[in-house]
């Protein structure tokens, strides 16, 4: 009874969190009509001042319609973050799922490869690749480079999941079975043991999307991110920079409020989708 | 007898008792105040923003370092950072020679170092040789460097030193505001000082502890010792953010180079503590990259190689809405090299270039650039695009290249703003070259053009947009050469100062660094420090330390 009880209760909070994302990605999808203006002009008469009729989250310190920018900047984390959480995942269902089906020195020698990307400081390794990149990149460019070095970089914990996983599958039964009727190779591995691993790579799928949000806002806070005047998360968060008190100018926080609805929606979300993997 | 009587009969002893404790208070206050002034002025707390790397005042050469010198250090002559002027100070007068080789200093007599060591002009001999020393690299004896050859030092007498140079040094008797004299015979050298404070505590990466100097020889007008204070404290702190909260806690007094958002916010609730001295000498600019072998296309050199392409940008940037709103109006858009804020050196005749797309556009068309579709293009149909890469992390370079983008898309010109840390920028500025234009600030310390010939001279590495040239690759920049080399070795200021002004028309017109601003001097006092009064040069707050006390 009480287990019901807890299970209509949490039901309750995923519908809600659904909801929030849901508008979330609505509103944002839509600002090209909601703020028409768009997310670079400058209204320099107007710079940086605070809620009104013509800019409802005032503007930032150079004269950009805030709203505006929240609005285009939550589109870009949000189309982004799923589009690199999709690669990171993707690889680390290669990596990790055919190097625990395989086993032995695949297996070891696939987990040594994760290890050493997992012991690499990535801020580090990010910085490297964003000097190394041409110089003359358009802010869409730079988003899309920005995204798949994240998911580039953020498969290794997933795989280590899988491997595990994979090389549980191995000795099942049913696997066993397949392999007794002549199935080998690549094709047992995606016919058998691939839809096993399913439930696993959801569920790495959608913890990687508020990871990777707050990576780029890690990075957006210092500079290498999003190339300016494209704005995101992370570069809307770096307003926050130097202000000493929350009353001060309370408008400022909205980004950083978005950011912890969104994470915290997907993560409600995801406690259904950890329960399916478990 | 009767007088006598009246008051022994008018003060009974009671009063007698409260005249004595008023007579008593009055004398402890008067003590008190005496001590305050002369001998109890407080103890200073400011933040240093980086590890000092050095406490050998000849080896100096960072910002930390050089501060604790300034508080520290005796000099032979001081530049008084208010009036830019020269003052005496171990020196009690000095001659400089006609060929500008020779300086001959009458030093004050009865001066001791910290430790008690006698100060001479045998010191003053001892200390010009250590800078000297090839192998000791100081950075303030590079200054003095004017040609090859030994520098010869002969002390006439106890109080009289000559100092011979193998070639005239342009402003000479200026650059002996940078020496600390040093003991030639106290055992300790570097602790033993001849300036108002001395180290007495160093903890790396938390603070330095200064005490006031007892033997320090100064006085003031009233003939009480200086310096006021007891001691300063300097404490390590490279975050502003803590900075400015450690200020507005009172744990710190003073804030040197403050941020324009800072500014205002404690302008906001503090107006009688911040202070705006006006421009400064640091500016910002942006210049493009003409180095021949740099790896970029070649119609891009083509036209960071053009006058007019460099000048038309240069009046399509909006250097007035930079200052407003960057800046929150704490900085003034820059004429040219030499900021108003250097009062002899600046050159009044300067024309401002006012922001004029329209301008900008016709300097464009005069080398063949055309509008096509809201694009600008240049003669072979290629549409003009190029990056301006500045520090990731420096918000006001990031709102200031953000604001330039926005102006160059009004002509045409396509910018993409791109952050990289800070040595990978200066790894592409100084060995590939692989950029194509910078958005960084200069920080002058120096007033004279002396301290600007590594950035002049065509064969110099710091010659930015391009460097080491083995010979002037334009007439402009070869008559630079001429003018720089003429000024150093001139000897009289009119004459330096009318090559020197030359070398600014020169840069105003052919725009190699495109200048945008020139960031004013703010600074926070804490109303407990009294006697402080900011000023645009290095030390800004702390100038006249000497003569500043801290109270409730």
């Amino acid at each position: 009874m009480k287990t019901d009880m807890r299970s209509g209760t949490m039901n309750v909070w995923r519908g809600l969190a659904c909801v929030l994302l849901l508008l979330v990605v609505g509103f944002s999808l839509a600002a090209n009509w909601v703020a028409p203006a768009g997310y670079a002009k400058q209204y320099r008469e107007a710079a940086g001042a605070p809620p009104s009729r013509a800019h409802w989250l005032g503007t930032d310190e150079i004269g950009r319609d805030r709203f505006a920018r929240v609005l285009y900047g939550t589109r870009i984390s949000l189309l982004l973050a799923p589009a690199a959480a999709l690669l990171s995942t993707l690889i680390a269902a290669l990596a990790g799922g055919l190097a625990g089906y395989m086993g032995g020195h695949w297996a070891r020698l696939a987990m040594a490869v994760t290890d050493l990307f997992l012991s690499l400081p990535w801020l580090f390794l990010l910085i490297t690749v964003r000097a190394l990149m041409p110089l003359n990149v358009t802010p869409l460019a730079s988003v899309i480079v920005t995204f798949s070095m994240l998911g580039l970089l953020g498969w290794t914990s997933a795989a280590r999941v899988l491997c595990t996983r994979a090389h549980a599958l191995r000795d099942a039964d049913f696997v066993r079975q397949a392999r007794a009727s002549g199935i080998r190779g690549m094709r047992l591995f995606w016919i058998h043991v691939m839809p096993n691993l399913r439930p696993v790579l959801y569920a790495q799928f959608w913890i990687s999307i508020p990871a990777f949000i707050l990576s780029e806002a890690n990075l957006g806070i210092l500079g290498l991110g999003v190339a300016e005047p494209m704005p995101s998360w992370g570069s809307l968060l770096k307003e926050l920079e130097g202000l000493t008190s929350i009353g001060e100018e309370p408008w400022k926080f909205v980004p950083l409020i978005l950011l912890v609805i969104v994470v915290t929606s997907f993560q409600v979300v995801l406690s259904n989708q950890e329960e399916v993997a478990a | 007898m009767t007088r006598h009587q009246d008051i022994s009969l008018t003060w009974g002893p009671g009063r007698r008792v409260a005249v004595l404790c008023v007579a008593w208070v009055v004398a402890a206050l008067w003590l008190l105040a005496g001590s305050a002034v002369a001998q109890g002025g407080g103890e200073l707390r400011f933040c240093l923003r980086s590890e000092p790397k050095t406490f050998d005042p000849l080896r100096v050469e960072d910002e930390a370092s050089e501060s604790i010198r300034y508080l520290t250090g005796g000099v032979l002559v001081r530049m008084n950072r208010k009036t830019q002027a020269l003052e005496p100070g171990l020196a009690q007068s000095w001659k400089v020679s006609k060929d500008g080789k020779r300086i001959v200093f009458k030093v004050r007599t009865g001066i001791a170092f910290s430790d008690g060591t006698p100060f001479s002009a045998e010191d003053v001999a001892y200390t010009v040789q250590q800078l000297m020393d090839p192998a000791l690299h100081s950075p303030t004896g590079d200054a003095f460097r004017s040609g090859p050859g030994n520098v010869q030092t002969k002390v006439i007498s106890p109080t009289q030193v000559a100092i011979t140079f193998p070639a005239a040094v342009a402003g000479l008797d200026r650059l002996f505001d940078q020496v600390a004299i040093e003991s030639a015979h106290s055992p300790k050298k570097e602790v033993a000082v001849l300036g108002p404070f001395t180290v007495v505590d160093y903890k790396p990466g938390a603070s330095v502890l200064l005490k006031r100097n007892p033997k320090y020889w100064k006085t003031d007008e009233q003939g009480h010792k200086l310096p006021y204070l007891d001691s300063i404290e300097l404490d390590i702190q490279p975050n502003r953010d803590v900075e400015m909260l450690r200020f507005k806690r009172g744990e710190i007094q003073l804030i040197n180079a403050l941020d324009s958002e800072y500014f205002d916010k404690l302008a906001a609730t503090s107006p009688q503590q911040v202070h705006d001295a006006g421009p400064s000498l640091d500016s910002e600019q942006v210049w493009f990259n003409e180095v021949a072998k740099a790896p970029i296309p070649g119609y891009k050199r083509e036209w960071f190689q053009s006058t007019n392409f460099r000048r038309a940008i240069s009046r399509a940037i909006n250097r007035e809405d930079l200052s407003r709103i960057v800046f929150h109006g704490h900085a003034k858009p820059a004429l040219g090299a030499v900021s108003p804020a250097n009062k002899f050196w600046f050159n009044a005749k300067l024309k401002a270039q006012p922001y004029s797309p329209e301008a900008a556009m016709k300097l464009l068309q005069a080398d063949g650039f055309r509008m096509d579709n809201g694009v600008l293009k240049d003669r072979g149909g290629n549409a003009v695009e190029f990056s301006i890469i500045t520090n990731s992390g420096n918000k006001i370079r990031e709102q200031m290249a953000v604001m330039i983008q926005d102006d160059l898309q009004k002509i045409g010109v396509h910018v993409n703003v791109v952050t990289l840390d800070f040595p990978s920028l200066i790894a592409r500025m100084t060995q590939t070259f692989d950029y194509e234009a910078i958005l960084l600030g200069l920080t002058n310390v120096d007033l004279d053009p002396n301290g600007q010939m590594n950035l002049w001279l065509s064969s110099s590495e710091n010659h930015q947009w391009n460097p080491q040239q083995k010979a002037p690759e334009t007439p402009w920049e070869a008559e630079i050469d001429k003018l720089m080399r003429a000024q150093a070795s001139a000897t009289a200021a009119a004459k330096r100062k009318e090559y020197f002004d030359r070398v600014q028309e020169i840069v105003l017109e052919q725009a190699p660094f495109i200048y945008l601003i020139n960031k004013d001097a703010l600074s926070a006092v804490s109303p407990a420090v009294h006697g402080a009064s900011p000023v645009i040069l290095h030390p800004q707050t702390f100038w006249n330390a000497e003569r500043m006390t801290v109270g409730k």
